[in-house]
């Protein structure tokens, strides 16, 4: 009989929650992505109120007016009931006019560009620490932390003193991934040339997964990083072990750093050079590349006209970035041009370099530069970039 | 690489002997097999002298029945290669752990994933919906054919020139290693400089041009050539849901192609939409190419919803329940499925405001697909349910579609989206949805309208064994996703470090082979049903004592379909002919106005592939020249004026004095 | 609910026709339904102009490049082009095959004006090393403009295969019918070209 083993099959789906007992997602240890589990499995629930006797009544029916069964009444005219289509609508609307408050309320409580409040494990007494602030690159394929407050930075491994927030600034050196953390929070993409923020706090101590989210290419199964929860005092170990290594992160170290590598080892680097997430958020960690910034400044007053027009290899990004496997396969192909100094290139980088001294917003803070990439990247960069 | 000569790159671009990849095993393999395997299908046709008939009868043939079939035999041809890419990633997946990488390197595990995606759902379901569209529509609104014949031709032409080019990739070069939707900056020039994503963006460009035109076709033919009586709200549901579909075709694909023409000018002539250089903008083309992507989920899960229709009050006897809410329901659907892309990034960061507007549009196109499953529902309620093939699949679809849609209905929570997105809980989800939805949808179709197109039924048993191997291979391929997504695996990876998943994959590549079973088991039954064709054989036109107009006509029904075209007087007009005594008419025929065939739409189809060989490998000369040709060709075509004839009433008299005799002889 | 018959009850319900059904020819209707997807189409790159119209990359601006004067003798051109297609309908439906045909050929002749013109603009531009490589402003103007050039140009290779087809076969239902989708076709792109003069080149001089 069919339908008998048919009415086991909505169990299904449950027996793989229930045996699940290390599904990270359901069961983290930070509070950001504890209250996404908590919504997952009320949202869940609340959905099962419509979809469960959807399932008995479907098997029910079958069962009850299958042919065999003459006993049943059979009623091939009956097609419309007034009272039962107000139930069949209202019903899901129902649901989902919860649903729909309940998405509302908690997008904005749990948006990633918020700053953290109050964290829960925290002592309601103590004065809340301050974030510890956390930049982010994506880069082919693996992960550079770099810590600005404490101007240390590393590759491939995050730390984090439990209970203090963490707020995230990040970015990509080429193309979109996106940094998760099942442990500690929900993922945002890190994309270049633009910023997207991630604000959560880690409750445990403890050693936990990273990766990237977001297909990038060949080596993006191998993108993975640890994340580690510590007491304040390891923390503070640990951030001495880095300044220990002796490193330094200078533009030419990352310059070397971004180029295409698998599963690299974790990396520390006790010093950083100066206001270098800027600048990769920028792209112009190569200081014959223009920041993205300046462009925008000098576009928003309206570009630099004619004199300006050779100015391109200054403003190309990617193709000196091709990543080496594909280097032999097209080296022939275009771009051996581009590198080349152009005629009359000279004067538009004066004219540029001018322009750029004249401009008010070279100076101002990064969030106000920033906002003006809103101004040229709409849409959805409007939204990514303007907090 | 070696330099080639001024002269050789001038008359083959980048293609070289090095683009073909004898090195690598499988692909030999694969490519022995389907030179074989096509050796045979030539050497075999060659021997029945049948080369005539086929290019006559179906590369020329403009009737939309032939069209229909062929377009779902593409679609079936496809699901095989999607398949294989499916299982093949089964298999990766479940042994790559820890030391072990697995067989496939992940230039290869790439390329598989993206081309599964692509084929399955341009190659596999969308000619599976439009081949059931162009089959049944002009049947069930009682016309000869569709309101532009040529064009119909040339749509299935150029959509088998897409699939052709993506078939080409696997033995000329390489597929695009992007991911189905290839967003840039990895797309672009820069990150895949290869022929890889050139023969995604042409293959998608070709029957995409196809695509378009059928949908232009189906409105025109559903708008203009419903049967007299019939008024909108006494149409079919399944021509409903065909209508709302093609006008999200029309709709949608434009932008698709507007897209891909950015995303190739940006690869051919180094133009900076979607570039980090220059002031180009990667995350436009996210944001386009899903305002095309999310109504495309609605073109392929509107006909099934169709489909699902006519087969419940078929098989429970009785009158489909809550008509004109279910008409509602797909038009509301239709415009919300335009409201909802941002859903597809809610984690790029647009913010809480705009990321909440899109959640809950989402969620509201739950309540009409959600009074669509009460209308099933009640539908069978006092009914008297037969459980015949296609019920079967009826009954598994509405008991896994639901799990599907509550997934999805979760994932429209932003919230819930920042820590499932992209993981393998997505993955389940939307396979959850598309095979439980799409898939049992175009196998309950082909069970409940094969008899009418080939008359005589399927074999039960063999279509049973496909049901249960199919379901029971669906939940155990895809339940471990779930639940593989909740313990935070992302998609797309191709060797993992935790040993503690494999069991999970492990379950999910037995799923994966069970579905196998149950794609043999589906070719097992129609190779057995030709076999026992005779016992099997439907004289009726009727054999489910159904309800819509395709059923009064003979199976297959004649090159006019109609000696008389039908006068409709209710939703179920079939039935209410059945009811009231209909007597089917057997003298006074007429000449029938029918279209002739042409060679035309295979010719400008196989040129248009030949363009796009070309432009794949730079070929300059050769695209110019087929371009040309083209063009050429499509003016040369204009000027031939006679485009049909008529069937002589005399004919009409002999194929319905025969049909006379058949009823006669049951 | 759903029961209803045209006939009155009792009486025995037409269940056929007796004679051939006509189907009103939907021609115009799905080349209507053409012309909407195509106007996606250059909704689409308007919209990639609106995003990216700003994005000088350091480079020159709309003020920096374009020549109004040019562009207006342009719109002039196509404008008049539309008006001349006009006439020709007009002579069509008065069934002079003569005056249509000579009235086709000044349309076309505007629209090669037309293209000409535009390909001149173009030529110098990229000339100036302002090409659609330059920067997203550059490209996005180049695509949407280039686009309006090529529907112009392949208007003009089909107006020409009219006026061969009318010219052999005269004004036959069939090519009365294919002269009106051309009409929709070159009307409409008028229509674009004025948002394409409004939106690029005078919006962009205010820029």
């Amino acid at each position: 009989m069919p339908a008998r083993f048919l009415r086991f099959l909505p169990l299904l789906p449950l027996l793989g929650l229930l045996s699940g007992c290390d599904a990270i997602v359901l069961k983290p240890f930070g509070e950001i992505a504890q209250r996404q589990a908590n919504l997952v499995v009320v949202s869940t629930i609340l959905m099962l109120l419509i979809v469960l006797p959807v399932m008995a009544l479907t098997v029910i029916f079958a069962w009850r007016y299958r042919a065999s069964n003459t006993e049943a009444e059979y009623d091939p005219e009956w097609n419309h009931s007034t009272s039962l289509e107000l139930v069949i609508w209202s019903a899901p609307l129902l649901i989902i006019i919860a649903l729909g408050a309940i998405t509302w309320v908690t997008t904005h409580t749990l948006d990633p560009y918020r700053p953290l409040q109050q964290t829960v494990a925290a002592d309601a007494s103590k004065p809340q620490p301050a974030p510890l602030k956390v930049q982010v690159v994506a880069m082919d394929w693996k992960w550079l932390f770099i810590y600005p407050d404490y101007g240390i930075a590393t590759v491939n491994q995050l730390a984090a003193p439990v209970d203090r927030p963490i707020e995230f600034s990040i970015t990509a050196t080429s193309v979109m991934n996106s940094l998760y953390i099942p442990a500690l929070a929900g993922q945002i993409y890190a994309m270049p040339a633009m910023l997207t923020k991630l604000h959560a706090v880690i409750n445990t101590a403890g050693d936990y997964e990273g990766f990237s989210a977001n297909y990038s290419g060949a080596g993006f199964s191998d993108m993975r990083f640890r994340f580690l929860g510590m007491s304040e005092l390891d923390f503070d170990n640990w951030v001495k072990r880095a300044r220990n290594s002796g490193d330094e992160l200078s533009r030419e170290a990352y310059r070397a750093l971004e180029k295409p590598s698998r599963r690299d080892p974790v990396r520390y680097y006790a010093k950083v050079a100066p206001q270098l997430f800027d600048k990769v958020l920028n792209l112009c960690v190569d200081p014959n590349k223009m920041c993205m910034r300046d462009m925008m400044a000098i576009d928003a007053r309206g570009g630099l006209g004619l004199a300006g027009i050779h100015n391109v290899a200054r403003l190309r990004y990617d193709e000196e970035r091709r990543r080496d496997y594909v280097m032999s396969l097209c080296a022939s192909e275009r771009g051996q041009a581009a590198l080349a100094p152009l005629a009359g290139e000279g004067a538009g980088e004066k004219a540029a370099r001018s322009a750029v001294e004249a401009s008010p917003t070279r100076a101002q803070p990064q969030g106000e530069t920033l906002s003006f990439l809103t101004d040229t990247n709409t849409l959805a960069a409007a939204a990514t970039v303007t907090r | 690489m070696q330099e080639r000569s001024d002269l050789m790159n001038l008359l083959f671009g980048r293609l070289s002997l090095a683009a073909i990849p004898y090195h690598e095993p499988i692909l030999l393999w694969t490519f022995i097999g389907t030179a074989l395997a096509g050796l045979g299908v030539f050497a075999w046709v060659t021997k029945l002298g049948k080369w005539g008939y086929i290019w006559r009868e179906w590369v020329c043939s403009i009737d939309h029945k032939r069209i229909g079939v062929m377009y779902i035999i593409l679609g079936l041809v496809m699901m095989l290669r999607g398949f294989a890419d499916a299982i093949m990633m089964r298999l990766q997946q479940a042994m790559a752990f820890g030391d072990n990488l697995g067989y496939l390197p992940p230039h290869h595990y790439d390329q598989i994933f993206t081309a599964h995606g692509v084929i399955m759902i341009f190659f596999v379901a969308m000619p599976l919906v439009t081949g059931l569209m162009n089959y049944v529509v002009p049947l069930q609104i009682g016309a000869r054919d569709v309101a532009f014949p040529f064009l119909n031709n040339f749509s299935y032409w150029m959509t088998v020139a897409g699939a052709m080019l993506v078939m080409l990739s696997l033995f000329v070069g390489e597929f695009a290693k992007t991911g189905w939707l290839a967003y840039p900056p990895l797309s672009g020039l820069d990150y895949s400089p290869d022929v890889g994503v050139d023969y995604y963006i042409w293959a998608l460009q070709i029957a995409g041009v196809g695509t378009l035109l059928s949908g232009v076709n189906l409105i025109v033919t559903i708008v203009k050539m419903r049967a007299p009586g019939m008024t909108l709200m006494k149409m079919p549901v399944f021509t409903w849901t065909a209508l709302c579909t093609n006008v999200l075709i029309v709709a949608a694909f434009p932008v698709l192609t507007a897209v891909l023409v950015l995303l190739s000018l940006d690869r051919y002539v180094d133009t900076n939409f979607f570039t980090n250089d220059l002031g180009g903008n990667p995350m436009m083309y996210v944001n386009l190419i899903w305002i095309w992507g999310h109504p495309e989920v609605y073109i392929l899960i509107l006909p099934v919803f169709g489909v699902f229709s006519e087969v419940v009050a078929t098989f429970s006897g009785k009158r489909l329940f809550g008509y004109t809410s279910m008409v509602y329901a797909t038009v509301v659907i239709t415009i919300l499925s335009y409201l909802v892309w941002l859903h597809h990034f809610f984690t790029m960061g647009s913010g809480a405001s705009v990321n909440s507007f899109f959640g809950i549009t989402t969620m509201i196109i739950s309540i009409p697909t959600g009074a669509k499953m009460f209308n099933w529902l009640f539908t069978m309620y006092r009914g008297r349910i037969r459980f015949e093939l296609p019920m079967l699949w009826t009954i598994g679809f509405m008991l896994t579609f639901v799990i599907g849609g509550m997934t999805g209905v979760l994932l429209a929570v932003p919230p819930a989206d920042f820590v499932l997105h992209n993981s393998l809980f997505l993955i389940a989800h939307f396979h959850n949805v598309i095979i439980g939805g799409v898939v049992f949808g175009v196998f309950a179709a082909i069970s409940y309208w094969f008899p009418k197109v080939a008359g005589f039924r399927l074999n039960e048993f063999w279509g049973k064994c496909s049901f249960w191997f199919w379901l029971v291979g669906f939940l155990l391929a895809f339940m471990p996703l779930y639940v593989l997504g909740l313990m935070g695996v992302t998609r797309r990876v191709s060797h993992f470090d935790d040993p503690s998943l494999q069991i999970w994959f492990v379950i999910a590549a037995i799923g994966a082979f069970l579905i196998l079973l149950g794609i043999l088991s589906f070719l097992i039954q129609l190779v057995v049903s030709i076999r026992d064709r005779e016992s099997l054989r439907d004289v009726s036109g009727d054999p489910w004592n159904a309800r819509t107009l395709e059923w009064s006509t003979s199976s297959p029904p004649p090159e006019y379909n109609f000696a008389f075209t039908p006068v409709v007087h209710d939703q179920d007009a079939w039935w209410d002919m059945k009811q009231r005594g209909y007597v089917r008419p057997q003298k006074g025929f007429i000449d029938i106005h029918m279209p002739s065939g042409t060679a035309a739409g295979f010719t400008l189809a196989s040129i248009s592939a030949v363009c796009g060989f070309a432009l794949i490998w730079h070929i300059w000369w050769l695209g110019a020249a087929a371009f040309f040709s083209l063009v050429l060709s499509a003016i040369i075509h204009t000027f031939n004026y006679k485009r049909d004839f008529y069937i002589k009433s005399e004919q009409v008299r002999r194929v319905e004095d025969a049909r006379t005799q058949q009823l006669a002889s049951v | 609910m759903s029961h209803s018959t045209v006939t009155a009850p009792g009486a025995a319900p037409e269940f056929y026709l007796k004679h051939e059904h006509h189907v009103e020819n939907g021609t115009m209707l799905g080349f209507w339904l053409y012309l909407m997807s195509d106007c996606l189409v250059f909704a689409m790159l308007f919209a990639m102009y609106g995003v990216l119209g700003g994005s000088y990359a350091a480079g020159p601006s709309p003020k920096d490049l374009f020549e109004l004067d040019v562009v207006a003798v342009n719109t002039a051109m196509l404008l008049f082009s539309s008006i001349t297609y006009g006439f020709a309908m007009l002579e069509m439906a008065r069934g002079r095959k003569q005056a249509t045909l000579i009235w086709l050929a000044i349309t076309g002749l505007f629209g090669a004006a037309f293209v000409g013109l535009e390909l001149k603009e173009f030529a110098h531009l990229i000339h100036e090393g302002a090409g659609p490589q330059r920067s997203a402003f550059l490209s996005s103007f180049f695509t949407l403009v280039g686009t309006h050039g090529l529907h112009v140009s392949f208007g003009i290779i089909w107006l020409i295969t009219l006026m061969v087809q009318v010219g052999k076969h005269g004004l036959t239902a069939a090519n009365c019918r294919r002269l009106s989708c051309l009409s929709l076709f070159w009307h409409f792109l008028d229509v674009v070209w004025i948002g394409v003069f409004t939106y690029v080149y005078l919006m962009g001089m205010l820029r």
